[in-house]
């Protein structure tokens, strides 16, 4: 018991904006200084991730089975869908290439809601089970969200540069457009995850907040 | 909800989004709702799924071959698989909702593929693009889910305008489907398809004609086969008559209504008409109803074959049908059956007036035959003649021979049988015939002996005759000769006789010339008969000769 206390034992916050920490007791929660609503946690941090994610696993399916892409090449067109796209890839001996579509589209996207199903349920569990694996785990997810944009990126390149009239044309079809919001709403589900929520528990395991965890502490 | 715990202040917390549920909740919500919306979507579009029965499955991929109905996107073939019994390939097929027309059961699909056929080449563009299914609409209101593939592109497509009609043949000859059918020459239509009669005695043949030319088909159009070359070699010299230059490597069928035909009418849809040979015969007024009737001949009818010429009096009307051995049990013989029909209709005017003053119709056998039964009383008989005197051909010619004797007519018997009498070539063999058999009965030995005597007997009297009469003769010439002698020189120039004749010549002279005045004379005074000579007038030579 050697560690300074908290801030939540001091009953002290940081503003957002201006970095001024605020005394919590006052009403309202606002910064003294530049007017900012205060918050001592991410607002309804559990909520928030399970909506963007249960909404990203909605647009997962769509995303999966529609056609992301139209390739015409000499009249001859065909879509294709991501999975489709990688067993090509695969069949024509492209293992590498298809392995990277794989990962960057299908792998990493289900990855994340592993992940982050997990990181919700042991916090809303109170788990002490392997606290600083999960912090790790949900850097790692906030790093790999970025790149999940690659499918995305390579059919909007693509259907603007093949465009070839009677030779070859590749057009987008509706399933990059719920692949990119799958993308977009798992970002938005790992940022409302607060991962200080993993340890709020253990500071004060003798001064339990009554707060529910979901609960928004006021603003 | 718990309040805050950092109420001490005593102020109402500020219960301004205190919802049972947080408003986030609304994201996955919506995000739902869009799948099951789009789920929707597509089960509303998703058409009906179909298996097509292909012999091979060249050009069928699955996912990406297209089935295409009026060069627009209708379906895509999902699987190619082989069939149970692996004879063939069923490829299945996901049409889409607005193509739910093409599962009617009598809707055709075909590959399009590049092909070089009698009507041109087609799909030259699936040479690049790869092959697609064709289809085409069908009209039937029961639905399937089993379709045949056709091997071929069907030639036309449903819904075009204007008219099928069935031309009934004797066989196919060059057609195939996609021979054209013109009208004047030009291109309006084509062959779409052939089978066989039921009973395999025909051909029947389908065309198409387009509209707006469809209406040119009328009740009374004939229609021919324009294939091939038609040579014609006659007393204007040679000519050669052709369709166009592709019926001569594709076939093709030409039609025209005869140049007269009033009251003609467009003719109705799936209309038969017959498919003549050529052009001639398909525009010869129509043949009508046919009479069939037996003629039996007692000689040879070499020469004679089936579809030679029946004449009556030089005008074509029947056709001899065919030509069979029989044998006449009670004369022992093998007369020949010769069958031809007669078409009474080409008779023209004489077949009307006939009729006519007779009182029959038409349909009506038994007057036929009692009008053949009167015929036949008046000499009525089938001939065989010999139309080509190098080649032997002979044709059957009808006709009167008031001088053959009357033969009994079964009016009755069924098909009618026509007396027939020898033909005129026959008949002039026969006579020679005879001829030569009564020259073979003379007895030409004894006249021969007979002769050879006689002629011992002449020279027996030839010797005597020189041997006898000879030196008589020769005195008795000599005799001639003294007696000629004698008469010569009593006509001799200087002779008295000569002399003495000369002057009576004279006398005679000088009287007719006398008398030829005195004529003259009287000629001119006729009186002086009564009255003598007047005074004063002269002889007649006194005063000149008279002008004559």
């Amino acid at each position: 018991m050697k560690r300074p206390p908290t801030a939540a034992e001091l009953n002290l916050c940081l503003c957002h904006s201006c970095g001024l920490a605020c005394d919590m007791t006052d009403e309202p929660h606002q910064c003294p200084r530049c007017d900012a609503p205060l918050h001592r946690r991410k607002t309804n941090s559990l909520a928030r991730t399970w909506a963007y994610m249960f909404a990203a696993l909605a647009f997962y399916v769509p995303a999966n089975l529609l056609p992301v892409m139209n390739t015409t090449m000499l009249g001859n067109g065909s879509d294709s869908t991501i999975m489709s796209g990688v067993l090509e890839f695969w069949e024509h001996g492209a293992w590498d290439i298809a392995l990277i579509i794989f990962i960057a589209s299908i792998a990493v996207p289900g990855v994340k809601f592993v992940a982050l199903s997990l990181l919700l349920i042991t916090v809303q569990r109170d788990s002490l089970w392997a606290r600083k694996e999960r912090s790790k785990l949900f850097r790692f997810v906030e790093l790999i969200g970025y790149w999940s944009m690659l499918d995305v990126l390579v059919v909007a390149l693509v259907a603007a540069l093949v465009k070839f009239q009677a030779l070859g044309d590749i057009e987008p079809r509706p399933g990059i457009l719920f692949f990119g919001l799958v993308v977009v709403f798992t970002m938005l589900s790992a940022m409302s995850f607060d991962p200080r929520l993993i340890w709020d528990h253990s500071a004060h395991q003798e001064a339990v907040d009554e707060e529910v965890m979901d609960e928004p502490i006021q603003s | 909800m718990n309040p805050s715990s950092h109420d001490e202040t005593g102020n109402a917390p500020v219960k301004r989004r205190h919802f049972g549920v947080s408003l986030v909740w609304i994201v996955p919500i919506v995000a739902v709702l869009v799948g099951i919306s789009l789920v929707i979507h597509s089960k509303m579009q998703e058409g009906p799924t179909i298996v097509l029965n292909f012999k091979t499955g060249s050009g069928l991929t699955a996912n990406k071959t297209e089935v295409k109905y009026r060069n627009v996107v209708i379906g895509h073939v999902t699987d190619v698989a082989l069939s149970n019994d692996q004879k063939n390939v069923n490829a299945t097929v996901k049409l889409s909702k607005q193509a739910e027309g093409f599962t009617r059961e009598d809707s055709k699909f075909w590959v399009v593929r590049p092909r070089i056929g009698a009507g041109g080449v087609s799909g030259i563009d699936t040479l690049l693009s790869g092959d697609y299914i064709g289809a085409d609409i069908g009209e039937s209101n029961a639905r399937a889910k089993h379709f045949t593939g056709l091997e071929n592109p069907p030639p036309i497509t449903y819904g075009e305008p204007g008219k099928r009609f069935t031309l009934h043949t004797q066989d196919l000859g060059s057609l195939d489907i996609g021979s054209p059918v013109y009208y004047r020459k030009i291109p309006v239509g084509q062959v779409v398809a052939y089978a066989l009669d039921a009973d395999g005695k025909g051909v029947n043949i389908e065309v198409f004609i387009n509209a707006p030319n469809d209406a040119f088909v009328t009740d009374n159009t004939r229609f021919w086969n324009a294939s091939g070359i038609d040579l014609d070699i006659g007393a204007n010299g040679f000519s050669v008559k052709t369709e166009s230059l592709s019926t001569l490597l594709v076939g093709g069928i030409a039609f025209r209504a005869p140049d007269y035909n009033p009251n003609d009418t467009a003719a109705a849809e799936d209309k038969t008409f017959d498919l003549f040979a050529d052009q001639q015969t398909a525009l010869a007024p129509p043949a009508g109803q046919a009479q069939y009737m037996v003629l039996r001949f007692d000689q040879a009818m070499r020469g004679l074959k089936v579809d030679a010429p029946v004449e009556f009096r030089g005008v074509e009307i029947g056709k001899v049908v065919s030509v069979n051995l029989d044998f006449d049990a009670e004369k022992r013989s093998f007369p020949v059956n010769v069958g031809i029909v007669i078409y009474p209709q080409r008779l023209g005017r004489a077949h009307t007036n006939l009729l006519k003053a007779l009182n029959h119709t038409t349909e009506d056998e038994n007057g036929a035959a009692q009008i053949l039964s009167t015929f036949v009383d008046n000499g009525f008989r089938a001939q065989a003649r010999s139309g080509n005197l190098l080649t032997g051909q002979l044709y059957i010619a009808l006709d009167f021979f008031p001088k053959v004797p009357k033969v009994a007519f079964d009016a009755s018997a069924r098909p009618i049988v026509l007396p027939t009498i020898p033909g005129s070539l026959e008949l002039l063999q026969e006579q020679l015939q005879a001829m030569v058999e009564k020259i073979n009965k003379l007895p030409v030995e004894r006249i021969a002996s007979n002769l050879d005597g006689n002629l011992v007997e002449l020279r027996k009297g030839l010797t005597q005759f020189n041997s006898k009469t000879l030196p008589g003769v020769q005195s008795t010439l000599l005799d001639v000769s003294k007696t000629l002698q004698s008469a010569s020189s009593t006509l001799a120039e200087d002779s008295p006789q000569r002399e003495q004749l000369t002057q009576t010549l004279d006398e005679l002279g000088r009287m007719s010339r006398s008398l030829r005045e005195l004529s003259d004379y009287l000629g001119r005074h006729p009186e002086s008969l009564i009255r003598g000579r007047p005074e004063g007038v002269a002889p007649i030579d006194m005063k000149g000769p008279p002008r004559n």
